[in-house]
């Protein structure tokens, strides 16, 4: 079995008295990935923030690689480099251009050449079909365009793991497939990624692991075709079939 | 035609001494506005977090310098400081004063407002690529308020250039202190002098400001 990567042990999140996570555990290994699911609000996103720190825990630990992320610590940064994060809004840095988007934090922060980091932009930009856009600003791509410029500039900072918060919960439905088949297609390479999404088909496709988030905890885990053929929890049922359509008359009629 | 007493300009040094009145003026707005972006930009750094001790300083400062008429400040700076302490200030100095504590408040508000519009989530996101916190200002939170700050800052410059006409009040001899006086020495000579050379005025500070709000137009198209 591959080796250990992420690693959530007892994590425990609360917004002053309102406790969104409560004692999560979970690991994610090497090349693994791990879809999370669930119902609005049960605090997936809010996961994917603690595990790089963008809030501060109130309990557990989270570790990468067996070494800790911990919220204000002096090594964040560094840590940070190694998680990639693409958000529901893509977060672009609207005054500059795509190219300059995806050099930034490797150039500034990870301090490698300019050269070698431009080369390998150019390649991964045509890789998702935007190598002509790498002048352009933000403002001039699409919303899924845009999504695939904030996946290439987090995979050009070399990441032991991916993380995806809903990236297409903000997107057209005809752009919704052209940054997941990107998505797809990490996970051929063999990425580790750990995703939330509500697009069920897809989580059903890319995911070696489904697992389902409700009242502050992991309330079910399973691969993806146990998941969708034969959840274990009634809640498990219920989530699934909010996917479903139904017309009661149609069938007697 | 009627005499629009322009010929006075031409009398012996009236028109040079008329650009001297100008440059006095612009160069307590410079001068004030120099001070005023540093400070502001430090002070409206520091206020930009939210409940810090800066940004009430910043409030109350503010809120006395907007109340306040520019005149009643320069009186008080002059006049006032003169009885009460014993300092003597020359009208320029404290005029300088009066506009950098005047723009400083405004600037610090300006910067204040351009950094805390800058979303939350651009800084995390800058964040999550691992950039350093002195980083995450450098690359990502400057240059974006600093393309929301520039047309209202150069705004603010126009208001001081316009504003230093009340300095002459103080007995500093700018522009306008200038224009009295040629206007005075040449009352039999040319008894319309006082159109021609505020005309004149008028066009000096036309001249002056215009390119300034050129200028931030034109920024403010290229940014947005």
């Amino acid at each position: 079995m591959a080796e250990t990567i992420l690693s959530i042990s007892h994590l425990t999140k609360r917004f002053d008295d309102q406790t969104i996570l409560e004692d999560l555990s979970l690991e994610v290994r090497e090349g693994e990935v791990v879809v999370i699911v669930g119902s609005s609000g049960c605090g997936k996103s809010t996961l994917l923030r603690c595990i790089n720190a963008l809030e501060d825990i109130q309990g557990g630990e989270i570790r990468l690689r067996g070494e800790l992320i911990r919220y204000g610590s002096k090594n964040l940064p560094e840590m940070r480099r190694k998680v990639g994060m693409v958000f529901q809004n893509y977060e672009l840095f609207p005054h500059l251009t795509v190219l300059e988007n995806i050099l930034l934090a490797p150039v500034k922060a990870q301090k490698r050449s300019r050269e070698e980091v431009r080369e390998e932009a150019l390649t991964l930009l045509d890789r998702v079909g935007l190598k002509e856009k790498a002048g352009s600003y933000p403002r001039q791509l699409s919303g899924g365009q845009k999504q695939r410029v904030a996946i290439v500039r987090a995979l050009c900072m070399h990441p032991e793991i991916l993380l995806f918060d809903e990236v297409t919960a903000a997107l057209d439905p005809e752009m919704v497939r052209e940054v997941l088949d990107v998505i797809v297609s990490l996970a051929d390479q063999g990425k580790t990624m750990l995703i939330v999404t509500h697009e069920m088909s897809f989580a059903r496709a890319v995911a070696d692991r489904i697992i389902l988030l409700e009242d502050r905890n992991i309330l079910e885990e399973s691969d993806p075709e146990t998941f969708f053929t034969a959840p274990k929890t009634e809640q498990a049922k219920k989530f699934l079939q909010s996917f479903e359509f139904n017309r009661k008359n149609k069938a007697e009629a | 035609m009627p005499d629009l007493g322009l010929e006075v300009l031409w009398r012996g040094k009236n028109f040079v001494r008329l650009l001297g009145g100008l440059w006095v003026a612009l160069r307590i707005s410079l001068i004030a506005a120099g001070i005023s972006v540093v400070a502001g930009i430090l002070l409206g750094i520091a206020a930009s977090r939210k409940r810090s001790v800066s940004s009430v300083i910043l409030r109350i400062w503010l809120g006395i310098i907007h109340i306040m008429p520019q005149m009643v400040l320069l009186f008080l700076m002059y006049f006032g400081t003169t009885r009460a302490f014993g300092w003597n200030l020359s009208g320029e100095t404290a005029a300088i004063i009066v506009f950098s504590l005047w723009g400083a408040a405004e600037m610090g508000d300006l910067v204040r407002g351009a950094v805390s519009s800058i979303p939350v989530i651009q800084r995390e996101s800058a964040e999550a690529l691992g950039l350093k916190p002195f980083q995450v200002y450098r690359w990502i939170i400057l240059p974006q308020a600093v393309r929301r700050l520039l047309p209202l800052s150069i705004n603010l410059i126009t208001r001081m250039i316009k504003t230093t006409s009340l300095v002459t009040l103080i007995g500093v001899v700018e522009i306008l202190k200038v224009a009295q006086q040629i206007i005075e020495a040449n009352r039999k000579a040319s008894p319309n002098a006082a159109f021609g050379v505020f005309l004149t005025i008028f066009v000096m500070y036309y001249l002056a400001c215009r390119p300034l709000s050129l200028a931030a137009k034109k920024l403010e198209k290229h940014w947005r």
